[in-house]
């Protein structure tokens, strides 16, 4: 036995073999998952890591090896962030996030998803009264591209036709489907970080969109097709508008709490703000998908006026009473 | 648990300003675990970031890439054989796959244990909660949805500007947009912290997570000639703790000359005579054996002696 001199040497050779352990499960975990650790080593991680923290105390304390305290720190770093990061599995994860965190989150934006449904709705409006005063306006709300021949110059019978599927599907409904889909889910996540820019940008993408409906609502209003674009609209618009409403209501939480942080910090406010935002966001691309789905095919498929309204009348009642009614809290939660 | 500003004391007026701590500790930020004991978490540093999400970038671009490579030729080769509803299926497998990529590379990435992308990963570098929780899949998905503004609103802003070549009042107007979107992109030069815009808003930052190796103590080495080096406490005392540890960074390199360097200028300064075939790496280790057992020795009885100049 080596006769050890100083009681930092005599400390490290008593511990070592425990960070040692510590270090190869860490390793484990890191280069495969948590799954490849048996239970008991599972449990042995955090006694090692507290034994860890406190032999980092001790070596700040006593200890002259600048090698020693650095492995130490990074040792405990690498055990906190395992023994204190999230570890549970996808599928627990997915689970509570459709039981819990998007309902809740969608619930506790209500007071900005009513403004953002209140921008839209005002915004239709203007739109509606402007194109209907004077059809020059609906150049002015409605790309080129987007109209595709479908503005106020164009024939009834030539609008008619465009609701239903006399001869569109020139493209396969799939791609369709997955193209809205892209589309939508990329407009969304940008009206969300829009939103930091203090809501402005978030509100002028509302309006946009609010004006762009509401012309399209005076076109064939005027032509006598206003119950029939209704349909072709709402059988995947209930679930699309809604979706882009609270997109913008996520936007506006975020933009809200940047300019007025409350008596938190604007650091503080900003971080709960995204958090509970980032939720409503992930569960509006869910919506958009399925919006992008009712678009690319049911609304392709069914020709009916009063099935594509029964559609758009149960997959909005499905959304809110999912959103908004009040649910029996889990025991113990 | 600290959280990054919060408890800001309010500041008397005209007190002097503390000097701004420079080098490497001007990025050591407290950070105390539930156990109370303080981790020293060293923040990612602008160049190791920007260098994360550049390789993160090429990777991305290779992926999608490949992705495309693969499904041009699927698609072809359905084409050629005339079955169109396949080459219709790579093709809606080319525009989902293509917003999956670029969408979920990060975010399930930092969602696994090592939270960080491959990127970050080379640097060293993970994400993790500033608030000391856990890093929540909300956070993950804010930190990353927020690119949209930093990277590709400046970039549509480009795009405008050489689109509008034509006309000049939009071409500055796109000009005016980019200047203002480049705030969000170089957001984190601007903070002490380094948060970008996604950090920012999903309350997390990017610390480094170094993977040190423990070492073998240098007293180990000592243990056979001890007795040829017999330093008086005079001698053992001649440095600080500053000195100690440039000493072990020395010992630990092993580099011949500047080993021979440092021997000669301890030797010079303590006044020692070298025996005949005393060798530089038996005499250093010898020294920090007896500088380092001399200062633990104080440290037991509360004196830290920093470096050299100090005599307390």
């Amino acid at each position: 036995m080596k006769d050890l001199q100083l009681k930092s040497q005599r400390f490290r050779a008593e511990r070592e073999w425990d960070w040692r352990r510590l270090d190869g499960l860490l390793q484990r975990v890191e280069q495969r998952s948590a799954a490849s650790l048996s239970d008991e080593e599972l449990l042995a991680i955090p006694v090692l890591y507290r034994s860890a923290l406190s032999s980092l105390s001790v070596a700040r304390a006593t200890s002259l090896d600048h090698n020693l305290i650095d492995y130490l720190e990074s040792l405990s770093t690498r055990a906190y962030f395992f023994v204190y990061g999230a570890r549970s599995r996808l599928r627990e994860r997915l689970a509570s996030f459709f039981m819990e965190t998007w309902p809740a989150s969608v619930k506790s934006l209500w007071r900005e998803t009513l403004v953002s449904l209140a921008i839209s709705v005002v915004a239709t409006i203007v739109g509606y009264v402007l194109v209907m005063q004077d059809p020059g306006w609906f150049n002015a709300f409605v790309g080129q591209g987007l109209s595709a021949g479908r503005d106020p110059t164009a024939t009834t019978k030539f609008l008619h036709d465009t609701l239903y599927d006399t001869a569109a599907a020139k493209q396969p409904l799939a791609l369709l489907a997955s193209e809205i889909f892209t589309n939508n889910a990329g407009v969304a996540i940008w009206a969300f970080a829009l939103g930091f820019a203090f809501c402005i940008p978030t509100i002028f993408l509302l309006i946009q969109n609010g004006l762009m409906l509401g012309a399209f609502l005076a076109l064939y209003i005027s032509r006598g097709l206003g119950f029939e674009l209704g349909g072709w609209l709402l059988i995947h618009g209930a679930t699309e508008l809604f979706a882009i409403v609270l997109g913008g209501a996520a936007g506006l939480r975020v933009g809200w709490n940047v300019i007025f942080p409350g008596d938190r910090t604007r650091l503080d406010a900003a971080a709960t703000a995204g958090r509970s935002a980032a939720g409503v966001l992930a569960g509006v691309v869910i919506m958009l998908l399925f919006a992008g789905l009712l678009e690319g095919f049911a609304r392709q498929l069914i020709n009916t006026d009063w099935i594509r309204y029964a559609i758009a009348g149960a997959t909005l009642t499905i959304w809110l009473a999912y959103f908004y009614l009040p649910r029996p809290k889990r025991s113990g939660a | 648990m600290t959280v990054q500003g919060q408890a800001r004391p309010a500041k008397p007026l005209k007190a002097p300003k503390p000097p701004k701590p420079t080098g490497p500790a001007a990025r050591l930020r407290e950070f105390v675990t539930p156990e109370g004991v303080d981790l020293r978490l060293r923040i990612g540093d602008a160049g190791e970031r920007a260098a994360a999400f550049i390789l993160d970038v090429v990777f991305l671009f290779g992926a999608i890439l490949v992705l495309w490579i693969v499904l041009v030729l699927v698609f072809s080769a359905f084409r050629l054989t005339g079955q169109k509803d396949m080459a219709d299926a790579a093709e809606v497998v080319w525009v989902l796959g293509f917003f999956l990529l670029s969408n979920a590379y990060f975010i399930v990435l930092e969602l696994t244990p090592r939270a960080a992308t491959f990127g970050k990963r080379i640097m060293g570098l993970r994400v993790a909660s500033r608030d000391g929780g856990r890093l929540t899949a909300e956070a993950v998905f804010a930190r990353n949805a927020m690119r949209e503004i930093e990277i590709f609103l400046p970039l549509q802003f480009i795009a405008a500007s050489i689109g509008s070549v034509v006309d000049p009042i939009d071409g500055w107007l796109a000009l005016l947009g980019f200047g203002w979107s480049l705030g969000f992109a170089f957001f984190p030069l601007f903070n002490r912290d380094r948060l970008r815009v996604g950090d920012f808003v999903a309350g997390t930052w990017v610390v480094k997570a170094p993977k040190e190796r423990l070492s073998i103590d240098l007293l180990d080495a000592v243990e056979a000639g001890r007795a040829q080096f017999a330093f008086t406490p005079e001698q053992a005392g001649a440095y600080g703790i500053k000195e100690l540890h440039v000493l072990e960074d020395v010992l630990r390199r092993r580099d011949r000359k500047t080993m021979a360097a440092v021997a000669t200028r301890i030797r010079g300064k303590i006044g020692w005579h070298a025996a005949d075939g005393e060798s530089d790496l038996a005499f250093l280790s010898a020294y920090y054996a007896a500088l380092r057992g001399r200062l633990e020795t104080r440290l037991l009885f509360g004196h830290r002696r920093k470096d050299k100049f100090d005599t307390a």
